[in-house]
């Protein structure tokens, strides 16, 4: 495992050589503030909750999570570099994991800019601050299960594109899986056993009852199993397709 | 000293049969010339032998460690130039080498010392804080050869590495190798057959995936009556048959 720090550095590194770490950081922030403070209607319900804020976190990792890992592989993939880097002393297992957790340890940078929206609620009022880090690291295990579609779909394709829209696609599902319009489609025909496994499977639903300030045990093992299960995927794609 | 050895490789691709079963050797002190029209099978051999595809069946021994069973040992025994030399855009030749060294498990002083090394070795100097994308074909393909002689490896393994160069870069690409061929063994895959000539002690040619010719390059010249084109073609077209 030697290697596996190398490329996590290399990775993180590569996000601030280029505008993309700006562009998102820049416009995440902003969009929270947006959100929280304009549409969250945050000074007309005059209660201080961070609810407006964290509500929209999956809808926002719905569209900017996918733009950050879309390069992860499609961009090795474009430029050859594949080849020179699983050539190298690593195992395959490690190249991903590495590459993932640099995307992760990425939008933990990013959340921890948004903490002043938490500290503007607190200079205004008494929130419960164990209610908001509960929310934090749910928030923060979500991303890592977008994160994880994300770094599969760019291992499917060299185009950064297909990348994005195939992952968004399949985010959605996962944002919408316990609403109606999923459900609907599924059980028209789907046994109960697969209804009820798509019905648990929504991140909105897990999203909201962290939100509520309390972490099960259920919510964590849903989003770490999800996370471990995409990144096997994508690993059995590259094994699979490397050279194409 | 064997440093390579292929035993019955074979790469199936869907229906293709890329590579039917190639099994051959390669001795320190050697420079292997892999020629072959294009889609022969030559960079499904190398890919094979780097541990980049597993082969469907047969498998390889890179000094002394098979590459199914002891695949990051056989690794660490190859620098490895893919084709087009591929490199990371956004980093520098310093930055791109450093990363390189820091995967083959250099670091500290070492790693410093080996990146002068091959810095003043593949004449970078100059274009060591530039970065890659920057980069003219030639520096390129220097770059490609410095990081795959980091770590010193006893094997090298270099696809079309003068491809794409003007005749003074591919003159000193040639005494690059050159000057390396007695303490280590490599494989070159080209379709320029002067090369051979240039560098190769001695050449395969692979057609179809299976290999027609193992022999040095004067009796291959022979065969074509003195001239390498003349060999090559009477070899890989058949009468009747158009390349």
């Amino acid at each position: 495992m030697s290697s596996f720090y190398p490329i996590l550095k290399r990775e993180l590194k590569g996000y601030f050589a280029t505008p993309v770490a700006y562009v998102f950081i820049v416009i995440f922030l902003f969009i929270n503030a947006l959100f929280t403070f304009q549409l969250g209607r945050f000074f007309e319900m005059n209660q201080a909750t961070l609810t407006g804020f964290f509500m929209w976190h999956p809808w926002l990792y719905l569209f900017l999570i996918p733009a950050v890992s879309m390069r992860l592989w499609a961009e090795e993939r474009k430029s050859g570099t594949i080849e020179l880097l699983l050539t190298q002393p690593v195992t395959l297992a490690a190249a991903v994991l590495a590459k993932f957790l640099a995307a992760w340890a990425f939008i933990a940078i990013a959340l921890i800019l948004t903490l002043p929206i938490v500290f503007t609620v607190a200079w205004l009022g008494d929130p419960d601050l164990g209610v908001v880090f509960v929310s934090y690291v749910g928030s923060f295990l979500m991303a890592g299960a977008f994160l994880s579609i994300g770094i599969f779909t760019s291992a499917l394709s060299k185009d950064q594109a297909v990348s994005f829209i195939i992952s968004l696609v399949i985010s959605l599902i996962f944002v919408l899986a316990g609403f109606d319009v999923i459900i609907d489609f599924f059980s028209a025909w789907a046994p109960e056993w697969l209804l009820a496994a798509v019905s648990s499977m929504g991140f909105l639903t897990h999203h909201m009852s962290i939100m509520k300030g309390i972490v099960s045990f259920q919510d964590v093992l849903f989003y770490l199993s999800l996370t471990a299960g995409w990144l096997t995927a994508c690993g059995f794609v590259l094994e699979a397709k490397k050279a194409q | 000293m064997t440093l390579i050895e292929a035993k019955k490789l074979r790469k199936v691709f869907g229906p293709i049969e890329a590579v039917k079963g190639v099994s051959f050797k390669v001795q320190k002190g050697e420079a292997l010339g892999f020629l072959g029209p294009n889609g022969a099978g030559k960079s499904t051999v190398m890919r094979m032998l780097t541990c980049f595809l597993t082969p469907t069946s047969g498998t390889a021994v890179v000094g002394d460690h098979d590459i199914l069973n002891d695949s990051m040992a056989a690794r660490r025994m190859i620098g490895y130039v893919p084709e087009n030399s591929p490199t990371y855009g956004g980093m520098t030749v310093m930055g791109f080498l450093r990363f390189i060294g820091e995967l083959r498990g250099l670091n500290g002083a070492e790693l410093n010392q080996a990146m002068e090394r091959v810095i003043d070795r593949c004449w970078l100097e100059d274009v060591a804080y530039q970065t890659t994308e920057t980069l003219s074909k030639g520096y390129l393909r220097r770059v490609g050869l410095a990081q795959s002689l980091l770590s010193d490896p006893p094997i090298l393994i270099l696809d079309e590495p003068t491809d794409g160069l003007d005749p003074n870069q591919k003159h000193e690409v040639r005494t690059l190798i050159n000057e390396m061929t007695a303490e280590k063994a490599i494989i070159i895959s080209t379709h320029i057959l002067e090369e051979v000539d240039a560098v190769c002690t001695r050449a395969i040619i692979i057609a179809k995936g299976q290999i027609i010719v193992d022999e040095t390059p004067e009796e291959l010249k022979k065969r074509g009556g003195g001239d390498l084109n003349q060999a090559f073609r009477k070899l890989t077209v058949k009468e009747g048959e158009h390349s």
